[in-house]
């Protein structure tokens, strides 16, 4: 009786979908009219035209028209033109500070997840400051340090390093981004490590592997799919950072696609370039975005059954 | 679990160099800065003594007597609250919504909720930006155009933080009520929604600090001095030969978002302990991050 009833009730819940599509609908309108929308209005302005006499984009909005004379050279510029540079650039510095924030922030999420011992909630709350302190912040207290009379170039010129940090340094650039990313890698890598059952390395261990072996054949495997997670998390808006570029070298020699974007639709007129950089940014990170979406959606499945 | 782990924490390994070293490099520089916002001297880079004036004694200067700065602050403020207003109502609803409708649909909501969370700030600004211009021209640029999007940014926050809460709540509390006879509304409104309580809390200090903090977004959908918020006064005066007022009006949004951070762990801390669930900072902390820790 008593199951019956539960089912019922549970059949009761669930079968309102006239309800629950009613509480939906407000926030899935907006998200179609104000997120999705806006990526065709992007392809409409990317693969329009241009007005003859004022210069400015007009776009197309029939797709049956559009038109790819224009992409077709900005693709082309990407790949063996003048963008190439633009596009080579994003590429090896993301590559790079994603490299560093795993050498730097793997050691710390493992540290914490494993061996803070009663020190772990101090730990973390320090390591979840920096989330709250503006990026702007962080940039501009190294753009005071590393300024001709900064404290870093002054300490730095004791040691013989005579260095002009602001001005077109990629080194700097990466540095900045590292800085920049980093907090927003160690808390994901933490929660991934947090959760594994560290018994199995445990028993790795009492098999006689040794600790290496145990870290590369278990931990590693384990916790595969978080890293790449939390990589991927980080990743997506290295490779559309402009400001970090911007604040830090504001030199043409160390443009990102994010500073031409930025170029583009706000201080040319040209904007249907910037579109068209915009929909081929997106194109490229559409990869890593499917692949994150599926993973958490796999994981998301785990946790709800 | 635990025990075994701290049987296990080694002092002096070099592991722990490393985190400390991790912290000292991530929060020094951001404290140096601030100090120098208190430079006597028209310097941030030479120490000339203590003073107030870049904060308030200047009477042009100062952060809060300098007229543009302080029409950016209340910008910032303006975009902030109303964000808030729209957001939780639409991201609350939207949440519970997405958890319980089934089939293709609900594939395809949850989809474009989770699509903004991932796209980089300079895709969704510029797609904004186009559209406002050109697609939805009665949209003009400034104040509404920054609301429009930062809404639609923070929208998958609120989503997220709302339905993590909702699943670790189950249906079982709506189905005790709709066994002892209260409606499908009325077993919502007693029983879910005051249940939500941490989660839209936790979601209004999220969205909050997000927005004040914004800069993407904001800038390219602005209009100008009339839309101009502290995130974007500070970006234009960073590279230029800005006085330490620019140090302390970074220090104020810093100030400003942990101190709805602090009020906002302390009203979950307590808010938990008074409903009989795990308390304290950890659970608090793991609200605000969304981690389950």
């Amino acid at each position: 009786m008593d199951a019956l009833h539960r089912g019922l009730t549970q059949a009761k819940l669930k079968n309102s979908p006239r309800l629950w599509a009613g509480f939906a609908i407000p926030g899935t309108v907006w998200l179609i009219a104000l997120f999705a929308i806006p990526f065709y209005a992007v392809a409409c302005v990317a693969f329009g035209t241009i007005d003859p006499v004022f210069r400015d984009a007009v776009p197309q909005w029939n797709p049956l028209s559009w038109d790819f004379v224009q992409a077709k050279q900005i693709f082309t510029s990407l790949a063996t033109g003048p963008l190439q540079g633009v596009a080579i650039r994003t590429v090896v510095y993301v590559v790079c500070a994603m490299t560093l924030c795993f050498v730097i922030g793997f050691p710390i999420a493992y540290f914490l997840a494993r061996h803070a011992g009663k020190r772990k909630l101090l730990l973390l709350v320090l390591i979840i400051v920096p989330f709250w302190v503006n990026y702007l912040m962080r940039m501009l207290a190294w753009v005071n340090l590393l300024s001709v009379d900064g404290l870093f170039t002054r300490f730095m010129r004791n040691f013989g390093v005579n260095y002009n940090w602001l001005d077109g340094s990629p080194i700097t650039v990466i540095l900045g981004l590292v800085y920049g990313y980093i907090p927003f890698l160690i808390l994901p890598l933490y929660a991934t490590l947090e959760r594994l059952d560290w018994r199995l390395v445990d028993a790795a261990r009492d098999l006689g592997a040794k600790p290496r072996q145990a870290f590369r054949l278990v931990t590693i495997p384990m916790s595969k799919a978080g890293l790449v997670a939390a990589g991927i998390l980080i990743a997506l808006p290295m490779f559309g950072d402009y400001y970090t570029n911007d604040l830090l070298s504001r030199s043409p020699s160390t443009e990102m696609i994010g500073n031409q974007i930025d170029f583009f639709l706000n201080a040319s007129t040209q904007p249907q370039n910037g579109a068209l950089l915009v929909l081929a940014l997106s194109l490229f990170l559409l990869l890593f975005m499917s692949f994150y979406l599926r993973s958490t959606r796999q994981q998301s499945r785990q946790v709800t059954r | 679990m635990n025990t075994l782990n701290s049987t296990r924490t080694r002092r002096g390994s070099p592991l722990a160099f490393v985190i400390w070293g991790y912290i000292i490099w991530s929060l020094v520089p951001v404290l140096i800065a601030v100090i120098y916002s208190f430079n006597d001297g028209r310097s941030r880079t030479v120490w000339q003594g203590f003073s107030l004036r870049w904060w308030i004694t200047d009477p042009y200067a100062s952060i809060f007597r300098n007229d543009e700065t302080r029409n950016a602050i209340s910008n910032s403020l303006v975009l902030a609250f109303a964000t808030l207003l729209v957001v939780t109502p639409l991201g609350i609803a939207l949440a519970i919504g997405s958890q319980r409708i089934r089939g293709r649909s609900a594939n395809f909501v949850q989809g474009l909720t989770s699509a903004p969370l991932i796209t980089p700030e300079i895709v969704v600004g510029a797609a904004l930006l186009l559209t406002f211009t050109r697609l939805f021209t009665a949209v003009p640029l400034g104040f509404f155009a920054q609301l429009l999007g930062n809404v639609t940014f923070a929208l998958a926050t609120v989503v997220v933080i709302v339905r993590a809460r909702l699943v670790s709540i189950g249906a079982s509390f709506e189905e005790a009520a709709r066994d002892l006879g209260a409606t499908r509304w009325q077993a919502m409104r007693f029983v879910l929604l005051p249940m939500l309580w941490p989660s839209v809390m936790a979601s209004l200090v999220v969205v909050f600090a997000t927005v004040i903090d914004d800069f993407v977004i904001t800038s390219f959908l602005s209009a100008g001095v009339s839309s101009e918020t502290v995130p974007l006064r500070i970006y234009s005066s960073v590279r230029g030969g800005a006085t330490p007022a620019l140090n302390a009006l970074a220090t104020l949004l810093v100030l400003t978002s942990f101190t709805v951070l602090i009020i906002g762990l302390f009203g979950l801390s307590t808010w938990r302990k008074r409903h009989g669930e795990r308390g304290g900072l950890r659970a608090a902390l793991a609200d605000v991050t969304q981690m389950d820790s």
